[in-house]
């Protein structure tokens, strides 16, 4: 009897698993066969006898990766270049909201939320014809029009690590800040405008309702989206360090991240070894601070936590 | 009176600011539109401007007439848009519908499975061995759909609360008195009010597709490679080029390897026309652009 039901109850929601069937297929081939994957950072590869015939390395792969130099260039740029996003995309982006929710006039308020996120749209391929179109040594508008003005000798922009750190914060920001922006509106828009009516008859300065009535109800969502970041701190967008810089060796110190590492060792010099063991590095710390993150979130607000 | 005076003043303030910001946010894509009708001579002679000596609309004559590599590049582009874009949505409806139903027998460890994705990747190196040495997808044209971009957990699960919490549960048990089976349910309930998140949904994922250059610059190369470049994979081929050159790694004759590369003002034109239909369709999508942004993050 009991049988019976069981295959019942099977056949009802078997349409169910048949529509599951596609995208569960699919992260299955994309995403789990490449988590079994790891294995290969622990393997000499030798294509011939295949992956997993490949005869063992151990943790030989790794000690070669941390005994280089660029192991630790590769971790201090992705850290220090994500906290530096982090804090300049969230000041500039705050800012910038609580700006726009202070305009007065709703015709400009949504031209300017548009503009925003323009750039947010284009591809980092597009950014980094804006930005060679900027720095270009030879015809560049910074060295042609501005820096010339100036009477100041043009740079060789694509010559110097040191100007890079700032050059890609910026270039960050300009495309990346509108996504922010657009959440602390949103979120703005939630606090009650008794509020600042009952801070207006006590005389409150505009200064003093920002900093006690916006900033502390902008709080939570500040917290959430700093634990996102946070959770994706040992990550970098490959194409902001690949192609801004337009892959220039010369700047590999101040711009080679773990994304961009992985892909040159992997594709330009073919060195699975080392590539596929920063490639694990990268997952086993980012999974360590995706749950990490989470673990705190949880603790400060259970319902924001991602699980 | 004072108040007044100075809540104006306070107006102007902030908007005067805020046009400097979106002054900053707009000047560059107009820069890349001014370069693209500059004169190439006056452009070399002075650099990129906004104010040029010389306007010239070669780049796009020469575009529309002999552009072929150009012009299949933007074919390729739309084509795989379409395709991945079509793909996406389709597998995501069908896969939230199921995790939305609770009585679904190991819905939780099914949605754990989808889940985990989010958190934990094999990274490109055995995913790029895997799709060449086993899915054979390099220079096909599936390289530029399939990878990463096909399904994205985060948005399935995204349509999964949008199906529970925004479709009354009285519709589905009115729906299940009339006798209907899931797949009823779905086509005739789930997606005509789940078309707000999919919209969304599928916004988000022609933008990636449209956007997207690390696919085809990982499974894409050599010549054959070359006839499948997307309009960004031909813009970072022509950058790459340039920086090819300058490094100063050439062996043979500069002077013919920069005449085989297109004008400043080309480059720029071509930059142009890949922005062109995200300029064309913004005013009309910004709100499922908005949304979209904000669901992701604010969550419940």
């Amino acid at each position: 009897m009991k049988k019976k039901t069981d295959a019942k109850h099977f056949r009802e929601h078997l349409p169910l698993y048949l529509m599951l069937l596609p995208g569960l297929a699919y992260l299955m081939i994309n995403n789990y066969i490449p988590m079994a994957g790891i294995i290969i950072a622990f393997k000499k590869l030798n294509f011939a006898k295949g992956i997993l015939g490949s005869p063992w390395a151990g943790f030989e792969n790794f000690k070669f990766l941390f005994n280089s130099p660029d192991a630790w260039i590769i971790t201090r740029n992705t850290l220090l270049y994500n906290v530096a996003f982090i804090i300049v995309n969230m000041v500039v982006g705050i800012a910038i909201a609580i700006l726009i929710c202070e305009v007065r006039s709703t015709k400009l308020k949504k031209l300017y939320q548009s503009a925003i996120l323009l750039p947010f749209l284009m591809s980092m391929v597009i950014l980094s014809y804006i930005v060679y179109a900027l720095l270009s040594s030879e015809n560049g508008l910074v060295n042609n029009s501005l820096l010339a003005a100036l009477g100041i000798e043009g740079i060789q922009w694509y010559q110097e690590p040191k100007y890079w750190p700032f050059i890609l914060i910026a270039a960050n920001c300009w495309k990346g800040v509108g996504y922010g922006c657009l959440i602390y509106i949103a979120s703005l828009i939630g606090i009650d405008p008794s509020f600042y009516e009952a801070a207006r008859l006590d005389g409150a300065s505009k200064w003093q309702e920002i900093t006690k009535i916006t900033l502390p109800s902008l709080t939570p969502t500040i917290i959430t989206l700093l634990l996102l970041s946070i959770g994706r701190i040992f990550y970098s967008d490959f194409g902001l360090f690949y192609q801004v810089p337009m892959n220039s060796g010369v700047l590999f110190p101040t711009t080679n991240v773990i994304d961009t590492y992985v892909y040159r060792a992997l594709i330009e010099q073919g060195n699975i070894s080392m590539s596929s063991a920063a490639g694990v590095y990268q997952s086993l710390v980012g999974f360590v601070i995706v749950i990490a993150s989470n673990w705190i979130v949880r603790r400060v607000d259970k319902e924001r936590a991602l699980f | 009176m004072t108040d007044s005076k100075s809540s104006r003043q306070f107006q102007i303030g902030i908007n005067a600011v805020l046009i400097l910001v979106t002054l900053m946010v707009v000047l560059p894509f107009l820069l890349v539109f001014i370069s693209s009708i500059t004169d190439e001579n006056v452009l070399i002679r002075n650099g990129y401007s906004f104010f040029p000596e010389k306007i010239s609309f070669y780049a796009y004559q020469y575009i529309i007439r002999q552009g072929d590599k150009i012009l299949r590049a933007y074919g390729v582009t739309i084509l795989a848009t379409f395709l991945g874009t079509v793909l996406n949505v389709a597998m995501s409806a069908l896969m939230a519908y199921p995790l939305s139903v609770r009585t679904l027998p190991y819905r939780r460890g099914i949605t754990f499975f989808i889940f985990f994705t989010m958190l934990f990747n094999g990274g490109l190196v055995p995913t790029y061995l895997m799709y060449v040495n086993y899915f054979h997808i390099k220079n096909t044209l599936w390289a530029l759909v399939i990878p990463n971009l096909l399904l994205s957990a985060n948005n399935v699960l995204m349509i999964r609360s949008y199906y529970m919490t925004s479709i009354p549960d009285a519709l589905f048990e009115a729906a299940k008195i009339d006798g209907a089976g899931h797949l009823k349910i779905f086509l005739s309930l789930v997606l005509p009010l789940g078309k707000p998140i999919l919209v969304t949904m599928g916004l988000f994922s022609g933008l990636a597709y449209w956007n997207d250059w690390t696919n085809g610059l990982y499974y894409l190369s050599g010549n054959a490679g070359q006839k499948l470049y997307s309009i960004q994979n031909l813009l970072n081929q022509m950058i790459t080029d340039i920086q090819y050159l300058a490094s100063g790694k050439v062996a043979g004759n500069i002077g013919a390897e920069v005449a085989k590369l297109p004008a400043t003002s080309i480059r720029m034109a071509i930059a142009f026309i890949a922005m062109l239909p995200l300029f064309i369709i913004y005013p009309f999508l910004q709100k499922y652009f908005a949304e979209g942004i904000t669901l992701g993050a604010v969550k419940g």
